[in-house]
């Protein structure tokens, strides 16, 4: 059994790699051309590695590795709106699901490919939502303009899709894509809507594998729970120390465990006083637990962005990190103490775990 | 044929492709597309739909600014050019 770490960061990928213990790490990297990456996946079902990645010169590419990360090459082949569409800046997000790859992307899209991320398709712009025609305009798209930051299907169905748009909310389609419906309802909105279907700003949200029912996000103004994949939302961001923060995870087993990692909302977007916490749930959002042990603090001023927390699949459970300030801390025992597994790479913009079987 | 003088940035993207090749075209976007036939995918990592030059990307002719337009003759050099950029 191999356990892999993939980092992307402002200035190329990184890999980690360790056994079943999760003791020893060895680092890999930075590979990629060292190209700003905005997420790494892997996909085990296939044994690929993607990496979205955008070049200030060179435009957007998916990265692609067929032997875990020895070799890699690129294809932006089909990315692309057309010549009368609008720019395509950046792939935001990946998703590997049933012999499918995703990629969501600004302006809001998402494209898919089904060899293995060497051509895509436009998969949809979510052309029946109202919505659209605010998120096509240049200033109304949140600063990053990243779009489309998650496609997320339901393993039970694939015809059920949620996908994320950025400063707009969470959509769902139960047709595989064909129509899509807001999903939003019972969340919060600091600030005027012009329609209360939508305009939330949802900046991660997971879905339980241990129960597809089950969903948590962090918003902009909020944590919350579904219990009926998403038709209605309960605020569970009490005793938390704010209800604005970027990363979010769900426990691999455990369908009311969730992990969060506050920061405060204005200027700094670090963690609150200077100690680096975790925030964990074990009880569906009830309470909550700050874990610290082995995390810095309290001058520890730094962040972690939307993709920065993953978990694994094993039992216990590993949860991981990675920080603006180019750390990634560990824990392997659900996040009752952690440890730092490296130091002083680029800031960190996503951080996902894959276990490769034998 | 004109001489194609590529950025780093460009050359690690492709297996083969070195830092100066030669292209045949009667213009600049022309020369570039003759090497995207030897390399796909290499004219989308220097011009977006249009296409035109992405933004960051400079190209000259003979040491003149030049366009995808510009009309190139056969002994002419062209340098593709990663505009100052990123930190």
């Amino acid at each position: 059994m191999r356990v892999m770490l993939l980092v992307g960061t402002r200035k190329g990928l990184f890999l980690m790699d360790s056994d079943r213990d999760r003791r020893d790490w060895r680092l890999r990297g930075p590979l990629c051309e060292s190209w700003p990456v905005f997420h790494a996946i892997g996909d085990v079902n296939t044994g690929m590695l993607y990496a979205a990645a955008a070049s200030d010169w060179h435009g957007t590419v998916v990265w692609r590795s067929e032997d875990l990360g020895e070799r890699w090459e690129q294809s932006g082949e089909g990315l692309s709106y057309g010549e009368d569409g609008p720019p395509l800046t950046k792939v935001s997000s990946l998703t590997a699901t049933d012999g499918r790859l995703f990629a969501g992307a600004d302006y809001p899209g998402v494209f898919q490919s089904t060899d293995r991320g060497a051509t895509w398709t436009l998969f949809t712009t979510l052309e029946d939502q109202p919505a659209r025609e605010k998120w096509l305009e240049p200033d109304a798209s949140p600063p990053g303009r990243l779009g489309v930051i998650a496609t997320m299907p339901d393993h039970r169905d694939p015809q059920q899709l949620f996908v994320n748009v950025q400063g707009f909310g969470l959509f769902h389609s139960a047709d595989g894509g064909a129509s899509w419906a807001p999903r939003n309802e019972g969340m919060r909105a600091d600030w005027p809507l012009e329609d209360p279907a939508w305009g939330y700003c949802v900046h991660k949200v997971v879905l339980s594998p241990a129960d597809a029912d089950r969903m948590y996000p962090q918003t902009h103004v909020g944590v919350y729970r579904s219990r009926d994949a998403g038709a209605s939302w309960t605020e569970i961001t009490e005793g938390l120390p704010s209800d604005f923060g970027f990363p979010a995870a769900a426990h691999p087993h455990d369908p009311d465990g969730f992990y969060v990692i506050p920061v405060d909302p204005g200027h700094g977007r670090t963690v609150h006083d200077g100690q680096l916490a975790v925030w964990r749930t074990l009880d569906a959002g009830e309470t909550w637990q700050q874990l610290t042990d082995g995390l810095p603090g309290p001058h520890a001023h730094l962040g972690v962005l939307r993709e920065g927390l993953a978990g694994d699949s094993l039992d216990p459970v590993g949860i991981y990190f990675g920080t603006s300030t180019g750390q990634v801390f560990a824990s392997t025992d659900e996040g009752d103490s952690w440890r730092q597994l490296a130091d002083y790479l680029p800031g960190i913009t996503s951080v996902e775990a894959v276990v490769w079987p034998e | 044929m004109a001489e194609v003088h590529l950025p780093k940035t460009l050359t690690g993207l492709f297996a083969g492709l070195g830092p100066v090749v030669p292209a045949d075209g009667a213009t600049v976007g022309d020369a570039l597309t003759a090497l995207d036939g030897r390399w796909p995918g290499l004219m989308d990592r220097l011009c977006e739909p249009g296409p035109r030059l992405r933004p960051h990307i400079r190209v000259f002719v003979d040491q003149s600014p030049a366009e995808l337009a510009t009309t190139v003759a056969a002994d002419d050099r062209i340098d593709v050019v990663t505009a100052i950029t990123g930190g």
